[in-house]
């Protein structure tokens, strides 16, 4: 289908775009890469009354050194991920993910933060995100926020940004050269939104193990202290994700948590 | 809105409404039809056209929002040279039938050549993940593919 009428505003400053997404009230959406919000105007999912494109904004293409994180950019694309041409703190980990998102011409336009405020369960970079207790940070007129990206995600494409906020960017803590990390994403066909992501960080010097039991149909589910995680502490975290034991679900997502884990402690 | 592009190496200009997509403003307004619209939510890969050098789906990406870009269709790779290479390995290789998937995954396989040049089988067919093809199956288009990354290799 075609996409319905909207008006369309292509603000040159952040404040600017805070100012018109203010002012907009319900009917006005953000568009940066437009690889989600594209496909559910053509379903006409969503009939916003106004888009305001910020995919070009200079303030949200910024990549900087916060000493212990890198801040990268909302409009950061998954292609620059892929590509290592923004810093990766996390030592391949963010760079490995991106590349199995969506396909090559999606990820082109694809943006961090877009991908972000959509928040669909089964999206890499909001599971990732609480995997990594990355902070997401957002900007609105009352200034700025940082929001830890665990608890971002109230449910299925709901998220605590404010409706006037603006996503700016992620801060990512940066692994120490000891970090050991794994992640395994079970899809039908590659490019698919996936049916389950595991996923498993160890930094012994940022006193760091996390696990991640990832596209569950609603804010990702993350194991804070999982240092000693072994195959029934799994099975378990599988079960607090809201997976009866014995069903295909429980299955995919236990054997992607540990294939993750697996990959991380190099067995 | 009057947008203002390059498209094909000429700057052109059409009037759109916002909620153009790139794919209908080529087709409707500029007469380039070799650009294939499928899917339209971005998933079959038969828009497939260069923004600025890199592929990206036409149907889900608003014209307006190419102002001031640098589009490449179909129609603007018939000089290419790893198109042409493209192009001849396809017809060797049995890599279209219908022809209705073929502009996207020209533009695929051309950004597959020129991004990973040494690309096996499997990552040839990871990175074909995003055309669908419903004819001649991928057997042909990887065989196509493959046949280019290995003349150019051999070129050097």
């Amino acid at each position: 289908m075609k996409a319905p009428r909207f008006a369309y505003e292509k603000p040159q400053s952040l404040d600017a775009a805070i100012r018109l997404l203010a002012d907009g009230g319900d009917g006005a959406k953000l568009i940066a890469g437009g690889q989600s919000l594209g496909p559910i105007l053509n379903f006409r999912l969503a009939q916003p009354e106004l888009l305001i494109d910020i995919r070009t904004l200079p303030e949200l293409r910024t990549v900087r050194d916060e000493g212990d994180a890198v801040f990268l950019g909302a409009g950061t694309t998954h292609a620059a991920i892929e590509d290592g041409r923004v810093c990766d703190p996390t030592r391949g980990l963010l760079s490995a993910v991106a590349r199995t998102i969506a396909y090559r011409a999606v990820r082109n336009r694809g943006t961090l933060g877009g991908s972000l405020a959509h928040a669909d369960p089964a999206a890499d970079w909001v599971n990732l995100m609480a995997l990594l207790d990355a902070e997401i940070v957002a900007r609105g007129p009352s200034g700025e926020r940082r929001l830890h990206a665990a608890a971002f995600v109230r449910g299925p494409l709901t998220t605590d940004l404010a409706a006037d906020e603006i996503i700016t960017g992620v801060s990512v803590r940066k692994l120490s050269g000891r970090a050991r990390w794994g992640q395994y994403k079970f899809n039908r066909k590659p490019g698919e939104f996936a049916e389950a992501i595991g996923g498993f960080v160890h930094d012994p010097e940022l006193g760091m193990a996390r696990a991640l039991v990832g596209a569950i149909g609603d804010a990702p589910y993350v194991v804070a202290d999982a240092m000693r995680l072994d195959e029934p502490a799994m099975h378990d975290a599988v079960s607090r994700a809201g997976f009866a034991d014995g069903t295909y679900e429980h299955q995919i997502h236990f054997a992607a948590l540990k294939r993750a884990t697996a990959q991380a402690r190099g067995a | 809105m009057t947008l203002s592009l390059s498209v094909n190496g000429t700057p052109v200009e059409a009037q759109v409404e916002p909620r153009t997509s790139l794919a209908d403003a080529l087709r409707e307004h500029l007469m380039l039809t070799g650009t294939n619209v499928g899917c339209e939510h971005g998933v079959c890969g038969a828009c497939t056209v260069l923004i600025d050098g890199a592929p990206a789906r036409s149907c889900i990406t608003l014209a307006v929002a190419c102002d001031g870009a640098d589009v490449r269709t179909i129609e603007g790779l018939d000089e290419d040279p790893v198109a042409t290479a493209l192009r001849e390995a396809f017809a060797a290789e049995h890599a279209l039938q219908c022809g209705y998937c073929t502009p996207g995954m020209l533009v695929t396989a051309r950004d597959i050549v020129l991004r990973l040049p040494d690309a096996g089988e499997p990552r040839v067919r990871e990175e074909l993940a995003g055309n669908l093809c419903r004819c001649t199956g991928y057997v042909g288009i990887v065989r196509a593919i493959l046949r280019v990354l290995a003349e150019r290799k051999t070129a050097g």
